[in-house]
């Protein structure tokens, strides 16, 4: 009663927590199905990363003097390990996940000025950083095993090839469909013949193909970021705009050129365009905070990533679409303000 | 509801919508609460410069006397409640978020309720608009709605700007109010009669009264009303906090806004609340000034909740104990609604003619807890009903800049509180806006008065300067008169002794 306290004396309950459980929760059925279609391996390795992305968390806020363990429980750091984690190969060695957390938290969180500071999404300044480091780790590819097949390795055994980073057994490599066609169109084979052999899973949203932990299960990343969006914690304005960006460059080119342009419906269920568009371009601190911000910054992302997926030498370009983009926020955001009531309106109509 | 409405509706991307806790005390009619011992009359009720004390301590007064009188243009008098002794006029307690001692009359009533002479008005419609506004004036009239502008003086708006339509506020858009509510339901003849005068006042030919879609019985009770006058139409307003502030309003229901930093009155339109309307016809019919209010009394701390016709003056204790206490540990005593509402530094503070609710409020029902770091989810942006971006305004402010944050409109910020109730990470944005409008405020007023003494300097030191330069002109001027004086005098001399040389010659030749 002795320290004023200033209107509103109300508060809906929301909270940073509250969002960061949500998005978790949205994430849940394609992680659950991601563990099952990739077993064991894929399971430790998101342990690893969720846990290192926490013990960082922690170590940066004890050094920077930020707060102590109770922040952890706003879940930020726990999320952005959970998204990093399911854009890696499901087979890759302890230390790549390892790094990658340190990579996220530190460098991409904690050395701008931590939660809400970054400039860039850290799961992909951390993907990034992976992919241009430890190019071969990154593009160790593995067919789904699921688990209670008996086609991949039990506990014991994938902790053990998780730990000492034992090749992964001929039978099991794989590759995903954009990494195919690009190889393939290297060796002057063109999609009409590339795509069709690769087999018809890698388009069907369902997943069953090769593929980071958590990017195969379109249907499911779908569901979840409907829920998102119905519980108001995203809105529909940057998904929408990324797929937009991404496929309707993709069905101009492969209506004029089926020979060298995927389909829209492949460059929507083969990559991570599904996983990107709901859970990564969707960051609430690395996004643009305007309408018109959030629908041209989508539309950049999803147009980008066709860009470096047809023409440049990676075969997906989801996470430079992205960083590229969160280097412009700051301007988007500068030009795309709201009109404040009561200026500039010409005629001196409302809106 | 038609199809324009929905249309309009559905284009509204503005605001929030807060647990209305209206039914708690909906239902309740406004009771009349005895008067209580004390009446504490603070001379700042209303927006302007504090009414001067026409009366003396141990006089002893009437209902409906003036006790202070309004200074200047925007300002209001004060009456008395009820006949009694004033016992002493000297700082008090009064409703302000700091708790610091206002300047207040204290009444102490003696029982008997003895009115001056008022003079009724059996038609106050063949008054002149004049003679409305003065007697508005005259009256005490504040706006009711919290704002507690003068209503005389936004009556005397049409002079200076052709006013077209009068709009009466009956949104109620702030949690668990309803005394606007049960005014409209139990006195809707009040209501449109007030409107149709001070259209009359301001020249207007339409008055709109908006009340939101979940007053169903008011809206019923006021259209009934107003049918027998075309000039008065009744609209269904969204259900959506700040419905009811005053652009949200004139934008909704005028499809114009109002200028940023100008007055609504520029685009045709003035704004009143219901409850000033009610009071205005009470006030020119009766000829007996404001000195009571309808106020809500609710909380989920309070043991009945009610609505309350009370004295002005009486203290929010009191009003807390004619209410049974409260039953559970009280977060916050808020005066007016929880989305702008003050919070009272304690009970020992009057009601004053802009308090619309007193408010008991525990801790889950108040929100808060402690801020965190901005996620940028610009969920403050999305329900800001100015379209600004709060959360960029409030890290200019916290990085002391803010003047940076007026770059973003801060100066358009109209104060809802919306931003705060939705912020996921409980940062007080509304405190931030205030705080920094304040400093704003106060640094200009440094810098006037920076200006005003440098102006005071100036002249002084060129007044300085020119009195120096007239003592020495002055004294350059005797110096040289002197020294004339002593040339005369020498040549005088000289001339006498070359009289005398020329006489030596003359002797010795």
């Amino acid at each position: 009663m002795t320290t004023p306290v200033h209107a509103p004396h109300a508060h809906d309950g929301g909270s940073v927590g509250r969002v960061m459980r949500l998005v978790m929760l949205a994430l849940l059925p394609v992680t659950l199905w991601g563990f099952y279609l990739f077993g064991w391996p894929a399971i430790w390795l998101w342990l690893i990363t969720v846990g290192s992305a926490m013990l960082f968390e922690l170590v940066c806020l004890r050094v920077s003097g930020r707060g102590g363990p109770t922040i952890l429980r706003d879940g930020s750091a726990a999320l952005a390990g959970w998204l990093l984690a399911l854009t890696l190969p499901p087979w890759s060695p302890w230390w790549i996940a390892v790094i990658g957390s340190f990579v996220a938290i530190c460098i991409a969180k904690h050395a701008y000025g931590g939660l809400g500071q970054n400039p860039f999404n850290p799961a992909m300044v951390a993907r990034v950083a992976l992919l241009i480091s430890f190019p071969l780790e990154m593009t160790q590819w593995v067919a789904p095993a699921p688990l209670f097949s008996g086609t991949g390795p039990d506990a014991i055994e994938a902790l053990e090839r998780l730990l000492f980073s034992s090749p992964i057994p001929d039978a099991l490599t794989s590759a995903t469909l954009l990494g195919h066609v690009k190889t393939e169109a290297s060796r002057g084979v063109d999609l009409l013949a590339s795509v069709p052999s690769f087999g018809a899973a890698a388009a069907d949203g369902i997943g069953r193909h090769a593929g980071s932990i958590g990017e195969t299960g379109s249907w499911l990343i779908l569901a979840g970021g409907l829920f998102l969006i119905s519980r108001r914690v995203i809105g529909w304005h940057v998904p929408v705009a990324v797929l937009a960006g991404l496929c309707v460059p993709a069905m101009l080119a492969h209506g004029l050129d089926p020979a060298h342009h995927l389909s829209a419906r492949h460059h929507l269920f083969a990559g991570a365009a599904m996983l990107g568009a709901f859970f990564i371009a969707t960051d609430l601190v690395t996004s643009p905070a305007t309408v018109t911000g959030r629908l041209l910054y989508g539309l950049a992302i999803g147009f980008l990533s066709w860009v470096i997926r047809s023409f440049a030498g990676f075969p997906e370009g989801f996470a430079f679409a992205v960083l590229l983009m969160n280097a412009c926020v700051p301007i988007i955001d500068r030009f795309t303000r709201p009109r404040i009531y009561g200026h500039g309106a010409t005629d001196g109509r409302a809106a | 509801m038609g199809f324009r409405d929905l249309i309009a509706d559905f284009k509204l991307q503005w605001g929030v919508h807060p647990d209305g806790h209206k039914s708690l005390t909906s239902e309740r009619p406004i009771e009349s609460m005895p008067l209580p011992e004390r009446l504490v009359l603070p001379l700042a009720q209303h927006i302007g410069a504090p009414a001067r004390p026409v009366v003396a301590p141990g006089e002893r007064v009437l209902r409906g006397q003036r006790l202070a009188e309004p200074v200047g243009m925007v300002s209001s008098a004060v009456h008395a409640p009820t006949s009694g002794r004033i016992a002493d006029i000297g700082d008090y307690p009064v409703p302000h978020p700091s708790g610091l001692a206002a300047a207040a009359l204290v009444l102490l009533p003696d029982g008997l309720d003895e009115p001056v002479a008022f003079e009724p008005c059996e038609d106050p419609h063949s008054l002149e608009a004049d003679e409305i506004a003065r007697r508005v004036a005259a009256g005490g009239v504040v706006g009711l709605g919290g704002a507690t502008f003068p209503a005389a003086v936004k009556l005397g708006l049409g002079k200076r700007n052709p006013v077209h339509t009068l709009l009466l506020n009956g949104g109620e858009c702030e949690p668990y109010l309803s005394c606007d509510d049960r005014t409209m339901r139990e006195r809707p003849q009040a209501v449109v009669d007030g409107a149709r005068l001070m259209a009359r006042a301001l020249g207007a030919q339409a008055v709109v009264i908006g009340i939101e879609r979940n007053k169903p019985a008011a809206i019923a009770a006021v259209q009934l009303a107003a049918s027998g006058h075309p000039e008065v139409s009744v609209r269904a307003l969204p259900v959506r906090y700040p419905m009811g502030s005053e652009k949200q309003l004139v934008a909704y229901l005028t499809g114009v806004e109002v200028p940023a930093g100008g007055l609504s009155a520029e685009v045709g339109v003035v704004v009143h609340n219901v409850g000033t309307a009610a009071e205005v016809s009470r006030v020119l019919r009766t000829g007996e000034p404001l000195t009571h209010r309808a106020l809500t009394v609710s909380g989920a701390a309070i043991s009945r909740p009610a609505n309350l016709r009370v004295a002005i003056g009486t203290s929010v204790a009191d009003i807390i104990a004619h209410c049974g206490g409260v039953r559970r540990d009280v977060a916050r005593y808020v005066m007016g609604g929880p989305m702008m509402g003050m919070l009272l530094p304690g009970t020992d503070v009057p009601v004053v003619k802009g308090s619309s609710g007193v408010l008991s409020l525990t801790s889950e029902e108040a929100g808060g807890g402690s801020a965190s770091a901005c996620i940028r989810c610009a969920r403050c942006a999305g329900v800001c009903p100015i379209g600004l971006q709060p959360f960029e305004m409030a890290a200019r402010i916290r990085a002391g800049r803010a003047e940076a944050a007026v770059d973003l409109g801060l100066k358009d910020c109209i104060g809802c509180g919306s931003c705060a109730y939705t912020c996921p990470a409980k940062i007080p944005l509304s405190h931030y806006f205030s705080y920094a409008k304040g400093s704003l405020a106060a640094a200009e007023r440094s810098r006037l008065k920076n200006e005003s003494i440098k102006k005071l300097t100036a002249a002084r030191s060129e007044r300085l300067a020119r009195e120096a330069r007239e003592k020495a002109e002055a004294a350059a001027r005797r110096k040289a008169e002197r020294e004339a004086a002593k040339r005369r005098a020498a040549e005088a001399a000289a001339g006498e002794a070359a009289e005398e040389r020329r006489e030596v010659p003359q002797v010795s030749a």
